[in-house]
């Protein structure tokens, strides 16, 4: 049913229905009104039998889904940023463990400085945790991935994370079409948890493995994730079949063909990004675009097949790894190894930024000169920095950076639009 | 009361007398047909305090769940020396996830039971967690607080050998004053563990007005039994914390497990006690009141204090802690105040 709703009320809807029976949150924004209508939803009955626990921290978030997912219960939770580093010992341990918990991140930047806006550094610092990472680039298509997501956890014993934009995606209010509850059940089979922890059967889950099996242990969830890359076109295509659309898969082109320059994004930007290529397109310029909806398992082969014919490519992303660029572009060099391709970093859009059509135009023109740094800083305000670094030099006591730049760009909300 | 404090010490000696008791109120380990939780062949360190008291403590859960029970566990020494695969000692289902996590392990647990018995499952299982006095007072202490204070159905048992023992014996806040850890050497003006630091859990959990709290030590298993078995009769948030006699940290020879215990309990220095919703309910009394170098001098972490010049001060200094946890609990008098 077609529906007016915000993202967040519709991923909420979405995780409902597939009656998920533990739900445990810690409030961080963006995620905040995803667990807030799941909470209602229990409170009110509608959403039964299930447990909404509101736990005191993120870490306990984790590490309540690892005990309830381990005793056999469909389990969901949701987090952001620094609820994401908090919990990130339980990540680890959650997948290490095979439990299949499904959890959205509201991807939002990671502080020191504190900033509650979208980028993508939460969950690509999970990026090894060992869970399945699938990025959303509609409302639409994050209340499918879900839906999608529990399925193949579930099947894998893997943990997901669905990650969509937090407060473009999260905040935005947009038609959505929302399953029916038949639709669902007909697609998500009744968890069946290859362990759990049952008196009539036990097991101890959990112990020490040394030397002598650990790679093996570890091995084996690597493979499974290399089965993801099989599984999930397949569930999409299954997913197409009874929900009538197409949602989730690898990666997606967009106008690649005869392209000479090839952008590569993930999530919600990819919208501006399209709008933009059109107009170069309608201008005569040979670009496209391939989005990439599974960051983990890393679709290397895909992402080959699909840039090996461009002459350039330009990772834009929003992540930083401080030190030496990007981590998306670092993921899509690997996917080209060997080939004469140039892979441009694109830094863009961090601590939310807003990412601007214009400011794409200029980048994708100078792109196709080969008139851009390795690593480009999209919209960098160089001269702030440079101020900093004088004021560094000239006093060794030059306090604390970040509130010394704030103070030097200004009121800054009016110049950001 | 669901002991028999006066037929317990009916022989004048501090023998543990099954034969005492009529069949029905016989130790849970002296029965044939004990469940053996953690089964033989697991590598703790002889007279492991720990082992014993675990072994105690979820045989009586057992017991008390006719078998229907899950395990949620925090690393540290229990958790490693009973599980190093494929020779896992436990017969119950059980979980290791983290160290600081368990509390909320268990609260999972019993939240995906909570919805499998609405969902119809006919049995009746429950959940106990188990940690260290690291993983419990230290770095589990966030979870563990909010289990207790949300009330979640699970009984959290805390072994308390008062110290980081499976990393090499390194201070915790369970760590009695003066002691000596790998973290707290016997050297400079305050050799030891300093004074006027550390929680004593069970009394920041009666804070939190759970619905049962209580102490126990490894000298007296028929009442560490009986205090699980009582926790084991209600629903919500329990937490039983059971000092544990660790022969490697304390410096004890291994023999001496159950008589140190004891000794912590006959000085004061360990108080042993009931609580239900915040208010204690029931004491073991002091049957022969000590003097704290009994407990002190046997243990090697102490030894600096028994040195060519004892340090009488310090000692002083404990007996005073114990002093006030004879007066705060009524340990002389059963708890009459
Ligand atoms: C997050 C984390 N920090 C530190 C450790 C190392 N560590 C493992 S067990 C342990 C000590 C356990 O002490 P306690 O909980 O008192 O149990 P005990 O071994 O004394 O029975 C420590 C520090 C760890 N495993 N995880
Ligand atoms: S170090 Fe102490 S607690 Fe650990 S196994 Fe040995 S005696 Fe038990
Ligand atoms: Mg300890």
């Amino acid at each position: 049913m077609l529906k007016q709703m915000e993202g967040s009320r519709a991923v909420a809807e979405a995780v409902a229905l597939c009656r998920p029976e533990v739900i445990c949150a810690y409030p961080i924004s963006p995620q905040t009104h995803i667990v807030e209508a799941l909470g209602e939803f229990v409170k009110d009955g509608s959403l039964a039998p299930c447990e909404f626990i509101n736990v005191e921290s993120e870490f306990a978030a984790m590490s309540v889904a690892i005990g309830s997912s381990a005793a056999g219960a469909r389990t969901y939770t949701a987090t952001a940023s620094q609820g994401l580093l908090f919990m990130a010992e339980a990540v680890y341990n959650a997948s290490g463990l095979g439990l299949p918990i499904v959890m959205t991140v509201a991807n939002r930047a990671i502080g020191a400085p504190i900033n509650i806006w979208n980028d993508h550094t939460d969950a690509l610092s999970q990026r090894d945790s060992g869970w399945l990472q699938i990025f959303a680039e509609t409302n639409q298509e994050a209340l499918d991935l879900h839906i999608q997501g529990f399925r193949l956890a579930e099947e894998l014993s893997l943990p997901i994370m669905v990650c969509m934009d937090g407060f473009i995606l999260t905040h935005a209010y947009e038609r959505v079409d929302m399953p029916t509850q038949e639709q669902v059940d007909a697609y998500l089979p009744k968890y069946e948890p290859r362990q759990v922890l049952d008196p009539a059967e036990p097991v101890s889950i959990g112990a020490m493995v040394g030397p002598e099996a650990f790679m093996e242990v570890r091995y084996l969830a690597h493979a499974k994730q290399m089965e993801a890359l099989k599984l999930i076109p397949a569930y999409a295509a299954e997913f197409k079949s009874v929900f009538g659309r197409d949602s989730g898969g690898l990666v997606h082109t967009y106008k690649a063909d005869d392209a000479e320059t090839m952008v590569v994004a993930m999530g919600s930007v990819l919208g501006t990004i399209k709008d933009t290529v059109d107009e170069m397109r309608a201008a005569g310029h040979k670009i496209g675009v391939l989005g990439i909806t599974l960051f983990r398992p890393f679709p290397i082969a895909q992402v080959r097949a699909a840039l090996q014919g461009a002459q350039r490519v330009v990772v834009l992303e929003k992540s930083l790894a401080v030190g030496l660029g990007g981590i998306l572009a670092t993921n899509v060099r690997m996917a080209l190894s060997a080939l004469p391709i140039d892979v441009y970093t694109v830094v863009a859009g961090i601590g939310g930024r807003p990412i601007t059509m214009r400011s794409l135009h200029g980048l994708f023109r100078r792109a196709e000169q080969d008139d851009i740094d390795a690593v480009t800083f999209l919209d960098l305000n160089r001269a702030v920095v440079d101020k900093q670094l004088d004021r560094e030099r000239a006093k060794r006591r030059s306090g604390p950076a970040a509130e010394a730049m704030l103070r030097d760009v200004g009121v800054v909300a009016a110049k950001l639009a | 009361m669901s002991f028999q404090p006066v037929k317990f010490y009916q022989t004048g000696t501090f023998t543990v007398g099954n034969r005492l008791l009529p069949p029905e109120e016989r130790s849970v380990q002296a029965q044939a047909k004990r469940y053996n939780s953690i089964n033989s062949g697991h590598r703790a360190c002889q007279g492991c305090g720990e082992a014993l008291g675990a072994r105690y403590a979820i045989d009586a859960a057992m017991e008390a769940v006719d078998g229907q029970l899950i395990c949620a566990n925090a690393t540290g020494c229990l958790e490693v020396f009973s599980t190093p695969y494929p020779e896992t000692s436990w017969q119950v289902p059980w979980i290791h996830s983290l160290f600081g996590n368990t509390a909320a392990v268990a609260t999972g647990i019993a939240a995906a039971l909570k919805v499998k018995k609405q969902q119809g499952e006919p049995r009746n299982i429950r959940v106990v967690a188990q940690g260290g006095d690291g993983g419990t007072t230290d770095i589990g202490f966030g979870c563990l607080s909010g289990m207790f204070e949300r009330n979640d159905d699970v009984l959290y048992i805390c072994y308390d050998n008062g110290g980081y023992m499976n990393t090499g014996i390194q201070r915790s806040s369970a760590t009695p004053p003066a002691a000596r850890t790998a973290t707290t050497m016997a050297v400079g003006a305050e050799p030891g563990n300093v004074f006027g630091q550390g929680k004593f859990v069970p009394a920041i959990a009666m804070a939190h007005e759970i619905p049962y709290v209580a102490t126990a030590t490894v000298a007296d298993l028929r009442d560490l039994e009986a205090k699980v078995r009582r926790a084991m009769e209600i629903r919500g948030a329990r937490y039983i914390h059971i000092l544990v006699p660790c022969p490697l940290g304390w410096g004890t020879a291994s023999n001496e497990t159950i008589r140190i215990a004891r000794l912590a309990k006959e000085t004061g220095m360990f108080p042993v006690f009931e609580a239900e919703h915040g208010e204690v309910k029931s004491v073991l009394a002091i049957r022969h009141p000590l003097p704290v170098e009994e407990y002190l001098k046997p243990q090697k972490r102490y030894a600096h204090l028994f040195g060519k010049t004892p340090q009488v001060e310090v000692i002083a200094r404990l007996q005073e802690l114990a002093d006030r946890n004879i007066r705060k609990y009524g340990l002389l008098d059963g708890g009459e105040r």
